[in-house]
């Protein structure tokens, strides 16, 4: 049977085509503008070499802040999320959890949301003089926790991760129940046999015939966390001062400012992170094949 | 005493996740009350019932918000989006995941570094002007499809390869052509894939505000993203009324997803096991 002829490449030139112009076309021409100084105050554009790369990792320090903030945030949400994700999923398959399906997607609904929308929610939840939560604390004696949970620089990251764990952790729990529920119960009955206890089940069984589904969600977790915008912007817009910038932030207010070759520089450092990630994803999934 | 250690566990349990839960469901009932409440009481957010229900509030939103158009153009960019993405997807997914060799190769790789390209807004700009496209609504659909084209394409890589092969060998013999064989044989196969795929860029469309900033600047063409960023903006000191526009924006979505609920959890569920 002649492969060409029954799986004709014109299939996808659909897909090519739309992708080609709409994406990967000005992917690359910005990648190539991070090469130049193209800013909005002049029509002149020179090639400047490796020298924005440079201004990034040697020159002002809050471009190092903003590094440091994407890679702070990418695995401190990563880390909450499943570990909240897997507490859930395993607190929500015991039998004894009256309306499980309700809870399951109660916790979900935040995923649904926009995170324009969740952001604007938090924002008027958290102020600090009438915001839900300092409200909340002050009625019932708590008066020492109730903070400027989006403008004191020692907790508005934290407080910022705490909310993207929130609208994020119901969907690492979806897909960690579906992993368990597809664990043949043998293995259990067979444990029980033994006299295994509950720690040790989910130690030597659970958590090894997890492993791929918890690497495809910190995969998933991992690639978000270093594109985070939307968040932040409607949460702290990177504030205050830089204390919650990422690159993406920085790249808005790049482009805001017109210094087109500084953003595009910063998202092309976001790229070159993401394709070796990216790399070693479908890497690691092909490993997987092989082994299945 | 065994019993009553385990009963003392469940109600525990029960607890934990009552708790949870609690603590996603409080800021959306918080919203939905202030949303019924005067300016002022409404300053002071709580969980106590409004003194008198103001439902006049939502009244003064729809006109005010815009929120009529804007939910139709939603409704317009994440449907049409969404059928050109499966449309194409399908398609592509299907040829590559059955002859990975040679240029389908190189396509299919090339498709997934759009997973890590970051969308440069200026460049972009510059390839709609070039194409005739910005401030149009053909525009923003086909943006929208381009940038989810690539993930999607991996979902569906991942689907289409378990589907045997022998499937084709059969309606080969019995005389179908590639076209015959995809739209008639493999596309009803792909009706989990599909739902998945239908339901994950839905939301990312309908839930997207950068694309509109940047690309319409005509109101009448915004969706409900960017209508509630410039309600919010123009409305601030009026939490009842913002509240009120929160609330009408998330309606649709969380009909859809109650409606939806069994694909969309098993689409993420499904998408993500079998990778």
């Amino acid at each position: 049977m002649d492969r060409k002829k029954l799986y004709p490449w014109y299939f996808t030139s659909g897909a090519l085509l739309i992708f080609f112009l709409l994406c990967f076309l000005p992917g690359i021409i910005g990648i190539l503008y991070s090469f130049t100084d193209w800013n909005n105050f002049t029509d002149k554009i020179n090639f400047v070499g490796f020298k924005n790369y440079v201004e990034v990792l040697k020159g002002k320090p809050e471009y190092r802040a903003y590094l440091w903030n994407t890679v702070l945030f990418t695995t401190v949400t990563t880390i909450m999320k499943t570990v909240v994700g897997l507490a859930l999923a395993l607190l929500l398959t015991q039998k004894v959890i009256k309306l499980k399906n309700f809870h399951r997607m109660v916790i979900f609904s935040p995923q649904v949301m926009s995170y324009l929308v969740v952001g604007l929610v938090f924002k008027s939840m958290l102020h600090p003089d009438t915001g839900f939560v300092n409200n909340f604390l002050k009625s019932v004696g708590l008066d020492i926790f109730a903070m400027n949970w989006l403008t004191d620089l020692k907790i508005v990251f934290a407080t910022v991760m705490s909310v993207d764990t929130w609208k994020g952790m119901g969907y690492i729990m979806v897909v960690i129940i579906a992993g368990l529920m597809s664990i043949s119960p043998d293995y259990y009955e067979a444990a029980n046999i033994d006299g295994a206890n509950f720690w040790q089940k989910f130690r030597l069984i659970t958590l090894p015939l997890l492993k791929p589904i918890i690497i495809n969600a910190t995969i998933l977790n991992v690639t978000y966390g270093f594109r985070v915008f939307d968040m932040i912007y409607s949460l702290t817009n990177g504030g205050p001062g830089n204390a919650t910038g990422v690159i993406n932030t920085a790249v808005y207010k790049e482009f805001s400012k017109g210094n087109y070759a500084m953003g595009t520089t910063l998202s092309s450092i976001l790229f070159f992170a993401l394709l070796l990630l990216v790399y070693f994803i479908i890497k690691s999934m092909e490993n997987k094949e092989v082994d299945a | 005493m065994v019993t009553l250690k385990k009963s003392l566990g469940s109600i525990v349990a029960n607890l934990v996740t009552i708790f949870i839960s609690l603590l996603v469901l409080i800021p959306m009932v918080v919203l939905l009350l202030n949303s019924f409440k005067t300016q002022g009481e409404s300053n002071k957010m709580s969980l106590s019932l409004p003194k008198e229900w103001v439902f006049a509030n939502y009244k003064t939103v729809i006109e005010q918000g815009k929120l009529v158009s804007s939910f139709f153009n939603s409704l317009l960019y994440a449907t049409c989006s969404v059928l050109i993405i499966v449309i194409v997807v399908a398609a592509a997914a299907f040829v590559i995941a059955r002859n990975r060799k040679g240029i389908n190769n190189f396509i299919y790789y090339f498709i997934l570094s759009g997973i890590a390209i970051p969308i440069n807004n200026v460049a972009l700009m510059k390839v709609l002007q070039a194409l005739d496209l910005v401030n149009t609504r053909l525009g923003i659909i086909l943006v929208y499809a381009a940038i989810n084209i690539p993930l999607s394409l991996f979902l569906s890589y991942g689907f289409i390869s378990t589907i045997p092969r022998e499937i084709d060998e059969a309606a080969v013999i019995d005389g179908c052509g590639p076209i015959k064989l995809f739209v008639s044989i493999i596309l009803p196969l792909l009706k989990p894939i599909i739902s998945t795929l239908f339901v994950l860029n839905f939301m990312a469309v309908w839930n997207d505000f950068t694309m509109p900033l940047y690309y319409l600047n005509n109101s009448a063409k915004w969706p409900m993203t960017l209508a509630v960023y410039n309600f919010f903006g123009a409305f601030e000191n009026s939490w009842n009324l913002v509240s009120a526009d929160i609330i009408l924006t998330l309606l649709p979505v969380l009909i859809i997803f109650i409606l939806g609920q069994k694909y969309i959890v098993g689409g993420v569920a499904a998408g993500s096991v079998k990778g």
